[in-house]
């Protein structure tokens, strides 16, 4: 195992693509954030804004970015020929890719990390400013505060379970475009279609089990019972999802000649 | 080289020579290259053909899924949607004449808003009859005096009103609407009304003293009968309190004073009656009590007015069209980029540039190539998805707004045009970042992503980025007299519909630019 990760380590740390786009993930995650602090208007005060949320909002940007990074790191050893090679090297592919999991989710929770500390950090610069701040009876953006650290620490490991669950599809699809597309259909097309339901009580279950809404269920730190899902069975939900991804892409590569 | 001509050639007939005498420098043969490479690749094409099922399967299910059962709606003069309920004080007018009011005071007060979603009707319908109604006068309520020829649901009328916060109005057969004397009415600023008829012609004035008069507007009411009914009328909408986040029903209460007609009233006697609609109301609101011979109290609730979307129904029609394109979306933007990025992993991309040495061209035909082909599932899928939810949405009881032909037509060409574009769009993001993963990531995150973070509000997301395009699918009325949610999850788009299909166009014209250039400049 200690070898299998050393190798996912090399190849993934030896790509170029794999640090820029880390990059332009957690950067991208933090300029979305500031931009949606931003664009609050709420001069009066008594608007229903959950301040760490707006904060927090840069990560449905990025999460694309991070999937893009997971895909890529199985997908890439498709396209290039250099799965067989992998599994030549280490003939226990749920070895491969568990290690290619643990080495992923390692670089997507530092990469979360930075990207939610830079958020947070905007939102708490930008929100006062614009009528969500402590003067206007909304919680500040403080680290002491359970329920920001609660969002904070959540979105960074929801991040890491974003990237696990493209990580399983990757394996079980193979193909980068397909498996990408199917990733991010599921993130985004629930939240749009249980907007649009017709029907309360399907939109509510649409999101409930879908992996964004459930997921960012943990951004939440106002209205707490008037969310579809409680915040850490959101984030478990998002888990559950991971996990099935990773069982059925391990289960494929196993059973399917690479 | 002589084999891909040979390939090509194989797969033509009789059209070959033709074409290479239509096309500018045989452009007419490189979109059939690039034809011929999407068309024997069987999982594009049957990816192409699920785009399409899919559309149709979803649009289908969400209609399916949505229970809006609305009672009869009216329609207007004019044929169009409208809500006719208010408490009227009237008696029958013979011939030509008038009749002069004068509103002393208009307050009005609001049903709380329930926390949870939901349309008005759930609200209105779950609400405790006279219970929690807090202060507050809609901006469109209204008070005044109205002359109409009966009172069935969605007839011709002409009113001139005190409202809310819009001063007098003039208002005739819903739509039509001209301003008077601004400012609120109140005990310090009385407002004297009148309403008279000539025949077809009717005539609005306001005073702010009951001595000097200003005419505000004409109304032509074709056909009026001899009989008509004239008579004081109080209504006021659903709308949005401030600090609640959803909308209400309303209701207003009007003090009239110094009442007096002119011309033949045979019963000499006022009655009041409820007109009631399946406009929802607070309920038991609409009171009205004589408080002397001319000085009346009157409670309505309800609107006289266009309909719009987003009071009538929870879901707007149109929105499983937009679920099924966001869904055929996805499957576009993937095949699409696979179609340029494909010939980079394969090396093919060596082979096309040899056999077509100009590179701008052959961005061209496979942009074209994929765009027609997505324009073409596009329309077919919105012609089927529109017949199949709007029988669906009928038949689960649903109120659906008339559309006109034309209107339905720029929703089937128009969604087909969007995924035509999103596919040269993701054509253009293959060639440039060349992997499949980034260039689809990028192409949803360009066309999705915007409308998950703006469908909540009408704001610059659905303004600026390729999202905009959606608007091609708006299809819902607006007015200006009705305090409305205009919000895309509502069917209501922040830009016109061509407008937006051309922001969409316009990025992806950007994007073929920048592909060309690239394309041109580095090695394959």
């Amino acid at each position: 195992m200690r070898e299998s990760l050393h190798a996912e380590w090399t190849k993934l740390r030896t790509l170029a693509s794999t640090f820029w786009l880390l990059l332009a993930a957690a950067a991208l995650t933090a300029m979305v954030s500031a931009a949606a602090a931003a664009a609050v208007r709420c001069p009066s005060g008594g608007c229903a804004d959950d301040p760490a949320k707006i904060s927090l909002t840069g990560i449905c940007l990025g999460q694309a970015v991070v999937a893009v990074v997971a895909v890529m790191a199985v997908s890439g050893e498709y396209g290039t020929g250099m799965i067989p090679v992998t599994l030549t090297a280490t003939p226990r592919r749920l070895t491969v890719l568990a290690a290619k999991a643990a080495v992923l989710a390692g670089l997507v929770l530092v990469t979360g990390a930075i990207a939610v500390f830079a958020s947070l950090l905007a939102g708490g610069l930008i929100l006062p400013g614009r009528g969500i701040g402590p003067s206007h009876g909304y919680p500040a953006i403080s680290p002491g505060d359970g329920p920001v650290l609660r969002a904070a620490f959540g979105s960074v490991l929801y991040l890491a379970l974003i990237a696990l669950l493209s990580l399983g599809a990757a394996t079980a699809v193979r193909e980068a475009a397909v498996a990408i597309g199917a990733v991010l259909g599921l993130l985004y097309l629930v939240p749009i279609i249980a907007v649009a339901a017709g029907n309360a009580d399907l939109s509510r279950h649409l999101e409930q089990i879908a992996p964004m809404t459930a997921g960012l269920a943990i951004q939440a730190t106002t209205g707490l019972n008037t969310l579809p899902i409680r915040p850490w069975a959101g984030l478990g939900v998002l888990a559950a999802w991971a996990a099935g991804a990773l069982l059925l892409g391990g289960l494929l590569l196993r059973m399917r000649d690479a | 080289m002589k084999q891909i001509r040979t390939r090509i050639h194989d797969c033509g007939d009789d059209l070959r020579y033709r074409s290479v005498a239509w096309g500018r420098d045989g452009f007419a043969r490189l979109l059939r290259a690039e034809f011929t490479k999407f068309r024997t690749v069987r999982a594009w094409m049957i990816a192409l053909c699920a785009a399409a099922i899919v559309f149709v399967l979803l649009s289908f299910v969400s209609a399916l899924a949505s229970r809006a059962p609305v009672p009869a709606v009216p329609a207007g003069p004019g044929g169009e949607a409208v809500s006719d309920t208010y408490m009227f004080v009237h008696q029958a007018l013979a011939g030509d004449g008038a009749l002069t009011a004068r509103v002393a005071s208009l307050s009005g007060a609001h049903a709380s808003p329930s926390p949870t979603a939901g349309n008005a009707f759930g609200r209105s319908s779950k609400g405790q009859p006279g219970a929690q109604l807090q202060p507050g006068l809609a901006p469109w309520a209204k008070a005044g005096i109205i002359l109409e020829p009966d009172t069935n649901q969605g007839t011709a009328y002409a009113a001139v009103m005190v409202t809310g916060s819009h001063g007098v109005q003039m208002q005739y057969d819903y739509t039509h609407d001209s301003p008077g004397l601004a400012g609120p009415a109140g005990p310090s600023s009385p407002r004297w009304l009148r309403l008279t008829r000539a025949g077809d012609v009717i005539t609005g004035y306001d005073s702010a003293d009951g001595a000097r008069w200003t005419e505000i507007g004409t109304a032509r009411l074709a056909r009026l009968p001899r009989t008509v009914q004239i008579g004081l009328f109080v209504t006021s909408p659903v709308y949005f309190p401030a600090g609640a986040g959803a909308p209400t029903s309303s209701v207003a209460t009007a003090s009239f004073d110094q009442v007096s007609a002119r011309g033949d009233l045979p019963r000499r006697s006022w009655t009041g009656d409820p007109i009631a609609g399946f406009y929802p109301t607070v309920p038991s609101a609409s009171t009205w009590q004589q408080r002397s011979a001319g000085a009346f109290t009157i409670s309505g609730s309800g609107d006289i007015a266009p309909l719009v979307g987003d009071i009538i129904s929870a879901q707007w029609a149109g929105a499983s069209i937009v679920n099924g394109t966001i869904a055929a979306l996805l499957f576009v933007i993937v095949i699409a980029t696979l179609f340029a990025t494909s010939e980079y992993r394969r090396g093919l991309i060596n082979t096309t540039l040899a056999a077509s040495p100009r590179r701008g061209r052959v961005l061209a035909a496979k942009a074209v190539v994929a765009g027609s082909l997505a324009f073409a599932a596009g329309t077919i899928a919105t012609a089927v998805a529109e017949e199949v939810t709007r029988h669906v949405l009928a038949a689960n009881g649903s109120y659906l707004f008339p559309q006109s032909g034309p209107a339905l037509a720029r929703v089937i060409i128009g969604t087909g045009l969007l995924l035509g574009l999103a596919a040269a769009l993701a054509v253009a993001l293959g060639t440039m970042l060349r992997r499949g993963a980034a260039a689809v990531a990028a192409g949803i995150v360009l066309l999705v992503l915007p409308g998950v973070l703006g469908s909540q509000s009408g704001n610059w997301l659905m303004r600026f980025t390729p999202t905009a395009a959606f608007a091609i699918q708006a299809t819902l009325p607006r007015s200006d007299l009705v305090t409305g949610a205009y919000t895309p999850p509502n069917g209501y788009f922040p830009i016109s519909p061509w407008a937006g299909l051309a922001v969409l166009a316009a990025y992806t014209a950007a994007a073929l630019g920048a592909a060309t250039w690239l394309l041109r400049r580095r090695d394959a």
